[in-house]
């Protein structure tokens, strides 16, 4: 794809900076580029972060010395849940997709991410999430019932307040931004690479991150689903949860720690990912083992959704499960042993360059190792039983995820600066920082083992002079006041090198991989021309390529009718397919965001009737959305000239959206999986189970509804098939005819619904069923919805044979409503059945 | 210096609930666990850091793709692959055996004496079957004897542990977990809810009083008549 043009580099520079760059002033709210909005991310979660350290050296204050009183109990409830809710869910991951976001399609190659309205969205819902939270610690409302809202302590009998609202409803919010980020990397990564970029001539960063974005994908949802419940249960009463009615607590913490185990690996991916970058450029040679981290990244992302019940060792579980999970635990330790040695052996094999990014590096060695040992004790069951929910495992899981995220990401920092800043950080000073950091971690956490040891449990608010924990918790917090100071330093150290550091040269640290082929710091459009790439260290091997890339000697150097254009590319090969148009700045994501912060507000002061109007209104801002796709005059109408090889993606079938739809389907499954999961666990574990005396939901509706579904996807599917075939005659008709099937199946399932005599408020039975029942509702009404308005796209001309894009990328979804709707049917009404009779 | 160290550092793990001075088997055996584990995987840590500091001092002079291979095969089966199975097979090779007899499997004869405790916010009721005699925030066991505690919940998750006897166990409402402890000799032992329970979760804690068995059988009988 290499085809120059002879423009000078400045008018190119100009015009491609016209295009892609942010609006001025107020406007910049609009932004969607993935520079900026990775850069809010980042800055929006150190922010948390040092909201989260000063929550955590309140606690430590109030630890320092026996039966002190400083902060009472009920405080001191909320300090410790909000440190944790905040350190992971607005610091941790927010952070390192903000890190991604940045780096992503630097490195492969490209100008943008391929949904850039969705990451705007998702900075907003982190934003305006995250603020719902906070405020309710201004308010001294915040949640108190631990990170983990075990229930039934947070349900609304044992927490009257709105704490747990704050933390079910804010982080569902929040949850919206990691969702989103998951799919769009996904997707990024697959789907835009530069030209030649095969997948294992991919910079390994994309690797941990490919992994990280699928583990979101998989991990949130079981959460998303639990806090969906639980919020019922809180606000609906409808039971779950509650032992009385057929629920069960420990479904609460099957689905947590669903979540909560592999969240652990989605904060260490992408930081390992940084120890993966960083050691080859420190040693100057390439990475040794390339295949077997890859490898390793793979089996680490599946183990660690198979751990989940190590939390929960204690609770009672059968022993043979036990042992299984024991051992499924242990066994991560073989893909991080590996990853270990194989930076040992790029260290062993290379001349290492000894800078400051290298000693947060060592940090992170020292500290992760001794935290993923102690991680292989607390796998052994008896040993578990003894320290679980100590401070044994306090100071353990700080270990590996300071050890394990901090240590990395300040590594990270200091490496990528000159790419943000354009200049060099203070070596001293950061010298400062990192011992200090370094010195009071391991003065805090190394010691917090032995309290543990000698019994002191966790989330005690005081304890007695007698238990000897004293001496351990005054330098626990002297400690901790010390790497507060560490943390203080490095503030001061980046920020001061925004003035004072000296101006990096091109590629400072002599790296290997793209994103130092941008200028620094970065333009809104990384490359002024899209290089091919065919090896996997690009800047050593072609040290010339910033200079070539920005005379413009690459692809897609011409700007075409202001739009901002990308190539994309095949998944495996990496070669180009289609030129892909992005949106340029929008107001939607914002307007989107507001919305659903409505919702969220008015269901928590309980103003249902708003929530109904806001939903509405989120609704309309989504379908708005949608509508500036394709060939909608904003995106880009068809035109004679528009390029044919490779042609413009709103013209083809396998288009990225069509992708983003599959992986937004995955996640939504994992969703309605842990449903089912949910249903299967009350049904044979609940120790109070009970079924309605008859069976509440009418057989013969639910299967008409069922026909009329299955009419209307045939009919959509039969639609796009005759489009691949090269027709598009009747399109128009045949999807208002499965519009109109979808909406008397909408009817259908909605008469079911309302005439079913269900108690969800008595049983967790009809509870369970009647999520079902609305989830069913909400896709098949959504299905409809689409399908009207692609009815309506024909209509107009946005979408015809020659632009057909829309309703393949539409087509999964009816797929999945029917999926989804056949499986319920087999599960929740014809497996009773049969078990009845049986 | 070492052998006076030694028991000086040992003393220090000593306390009311310190885990490392156990006074009953399942106790003992987790502290076996972690002197076993804490001793190795330090050794371990040492090690690795040490190759590593030295892997970034050493200059490998020109390294050919070759050589990179060898050293690439040797580090990573050998501290990616064997280093881990090795030492995961030792640590269950102990472990299940020492876990196995922590669980409240039947006596080969007899049966364990069996105490009910029922966990509120933020206090202990224990029942002794078939006596009437119930307690609050005390248990009395016969020491040298296997005690099974069925524990459950009225209100929200608790946990039950007595560090210096045994592992924990987490407290349901609508379920009952059974735990196994065992006192060596007479003494009291502090114990106290390990799940975050609310407000009073500080403060919720209790007494083990281990009687030499025929104490224990005075104890009950002066109980009974009392009741």
């Amino acid at each position: 794809m290499s085809e120059g043009t002879n423009k000078p580099a400045e008018e190119l520079h100009e015009e491609l900076e016209r295009v892609w760059g942010n609006k001025p002033g107020w406007g910049a709210a609009s932004a969607v580029n993935h520079t900026t909005v990775g850069l809010r991310f980042l800055i929006t979660g150190l922010g948390f972060f040092l909201v989260g350290g000063l929550l955590a050296m309140l606690v430590r204050t109030q630890l320092a010395l026996p039966e002190q009183d400083i902060i009472g109990p009920e405080l001191y409830n909320q300090l410790f849940t909000m440190h944790g809710t905040v350190m992971m869910f607005l610091f941790a991951i927010p952070v390192l997709e903000g890190a991604a976001m940045y780096l992503i399609p630097k490195m492969i190659g490209t100008r943008d991410l391929v949904f850039p309205r969705l990451s705007a969205l998702g900075y907003y819902c982190y934003l305006f999430g995250g603020l719902i939270i906070l405020s309710s610690l201004v308010l001294q409302i915040a949640p108190d019932a631990g990170w983990f809202m075990y229930t039934p302590l947070s349900n609304a009998e044992f927490s009257p307040g709105k704490g747990p609202d704050f933390w079910l409803i804010g982080i569902t919010f929040v949850e919206i931004s990691a969702i989103s980020a998951g799919v769009e990397l996904v997707v990024s990564i697959l789907r835009t690479r530069a030209n030649g970029m095969a997948l294992n001539k991919m910079p390994i960063f994309c690797w941990y991150i490919l992994a990280m974005a699928l583990m979101i994908i998989f991990g949130f949802p079981p959460l998303i689903l639990g806090s969906i419940l639980l919020e019922l249960e809180r606000a609906a009463g409808w039971v779950f949860f509650d032992v009385v009615g057929g629920g069960d607590p420990l479904l609460w913490q099957h689905l947590f720690w669903l979540f909560g185990h592999p969240e652990v690996y989605i904060i260490f991916l992408p930081a390992a990912g940084i120890v993966s970058t960083l050691i080859p450029v420190f040693a100057q040679r390439p990475l040794v083992g390339y295949r077997w981290i890859v490898l390793a990244i793979i089996v680490m992302g599946f183990i660690s959704f198979g751990l989940w019940v190590h939390h929960m060792f204690t609770v009672g579980i059968p022993q043979l499960a036990l042992a299984f999970f024991s051992i499924a635990s242990m066994l991560v330790a073989i893909p991080t042993a590996i990853q270990i040695f194989a930076w040992l052996a790029t260290l062993w094999t290379g001349k290492v360059v000894f800078r400051l990014p290298m000693l947060w590096i060592l940090g992170f060695l020292i500290v992760f190792v001794a935290g993923g040992l102690t991680g292989v004790m607390l796998a052994l069951v008896p040993f578990n039983w003894q320290v679980h929910d100590t401070h044994f495992v306090v100071a353990h899981m700080h270990y590996v995820l300071v050890g394990g995220m901090l240590f990395p990401l300040v590594a990270g920092f200091y490496y990528w600066l000159p790419h943000v800043s354009g200049r060099m950080p203070s070596d001293t000073l950061g010298r400062w920082g990192f011992w200090l950091f370094f010195g009071g971690f391991n003065m805090t956490f190394l010691l917090m083992h032995l309290t543990g040891l000698l019994g002191m449990p966790r989330r005690v608010y005081t304890y007695d002079a007698e238990m000897g924990w004293g001496w351990l918790n005054l330098l626990s917090s002297v400690g901790g006041f010390i790497m507060a100071i560490g943390v203080a330093v490095i503030i001061l150290d980046i920020t001061l090198h925004f003035r004072f550091g000296r101006k990096a040269k091109s590629n400072p640290w002599n790296a290997d991989t793209l994103e130092w082929a941008t200028p620094m710091p970065a333009s809104a459009y990384n490359f002024a021309s899209l290089p091919d790439i065919d090896t996997r260290h690009p800047m050593w091997e072609h040290p010339n390529l910033p200079e070539t890339i920005e005379q413009g000697h690459h692809g897609l150097s011409e700007v075409m009718y202001e739009r901002r254009d990308i190539f994309g590319s095949d998944a495996i090969t990496g070669k180009v397919r289609e030129v892909i148009h992005l949106p340029t700045n929008s107001w939607l994501p914002l307007q989107t965001a507001l919305m659903i912060a409505v919702v969220c507000i008015s269901l928590l002061v309980k103003v249902y009737p708003l929530a109904l109007v806001a939903s509405l209104g989120v609704l309309f801002f989504a379908l708005r959305w949608g509508w500036h796709n394709g060939a909608h005059p904003v995106a880009s109408p068809w035109r004679d000239d528009d390029p044919v090889d490779p042609p413009l993606h709103s013209r083809t079938f396998d288009g990225p959206g069509l992708w983003g739809m599959v992986v937004s389907l995955m996640a939504n499954g994992t969703l309605y999986v842990s449903l089912l999961f949910g249903w299967f666990y009350l049904w044979t574990a609940a120790p109070q189970w009970s079924v309605p005396e008859e069976a509440p939901i009418s057989l013969w509706p639910l299967l008409a509804s069922g026909l009329a579904l299955s009419a209307a996807v045939l009919i959509y599917r039969f639609a796009v098939t005759q489009l691949r075939n090269g027709s598009d005659a009747h399109l128009q008709k045949m999807l208002w005819i499965a519009a109109s099937l979808g909406a008397l199946h909408v009817g259908l399932l909605a008469w079911v619904l309302i005439a079913a005599p269900l108690k969800p408020s008595d049983l967790a039975h009809d509870a369970v069923l009647s999520v079902m029942l609305y989830y069913l509702l909400l896709h098949a009404g959504l299905a409809t919805i689409f399908t009207v308005l692609q009815a309506l796209r024909v209509r107009i001309g946005y979408v015809s044979l020659r632009l057909p894009y829309e309703p393949v990328v539409v087509q999964p979804f009816w797929i999945y409503t029917l999926g989804v709707f056949w499986m319920s049917f087999a599960a929740f009404v014809l497996l009773p059945m049969v078990w009845e009779v049986g | 210096m070492w052998a006076l160290g030694i028991p000086l550092l040992l003393s220090g793990c000593d306390g009311p609930m310190s885990a490392l001075q156990p006074a009953g088997p399942s106790a003992q055996a987790s502290a076996w666990l972690w002197w076993g584990m804490f001793s190795a995987f330090t050794l371990v840590l040492l090690v690795v850091v040490l190759l590593w500091l030295h892997a970034m001092r050493r200059d490998p002079g020109q390294v050919t793709d070759r050589e990179a291979q060898r050293v690439q095969n040797r580090w990573v089966v050998g501290g990616g692959l064997i280093l881990p199975i090795l030492s995961i097979t030792v640590i269950l090779a102990f472990g299940i055996p020492l876990g196995q007899r922590m669980l409240p499997l039947p006596l080969d004869e007899g049966e364990p004496v069996r105490i009910n405790v029922t966990a509120h916010q933020w206090w202990w009721e224990v029942s002794y079957p078939d006596t009437g005699i119930v307690l609050k925030d005390e248990l009395h066991i016969p020491a040298g004897v296997p005690v099974d505690l069925h524990l459950t919940s009225s209100d929200v998750v608790h946990s039950f542990w007595v560090p210096r006897l045994g592992g924990k166990m987490d407290m349901f409402p609508g379920r009952t977990n059974i735990l196994r402890l065992e006192a060596d000799y007479p003494g009291t032992f502090h114990g106290s809810c390990t799940e975050f329970c609310g407000k009073g979760h500080a403060h919720m804690q209790f007494t083990v009083q281990a009687h030499e068995p025929a104490d224990y059988q005075a104890w009950l009988k002066q109980r009974q008549t009392d009741e």
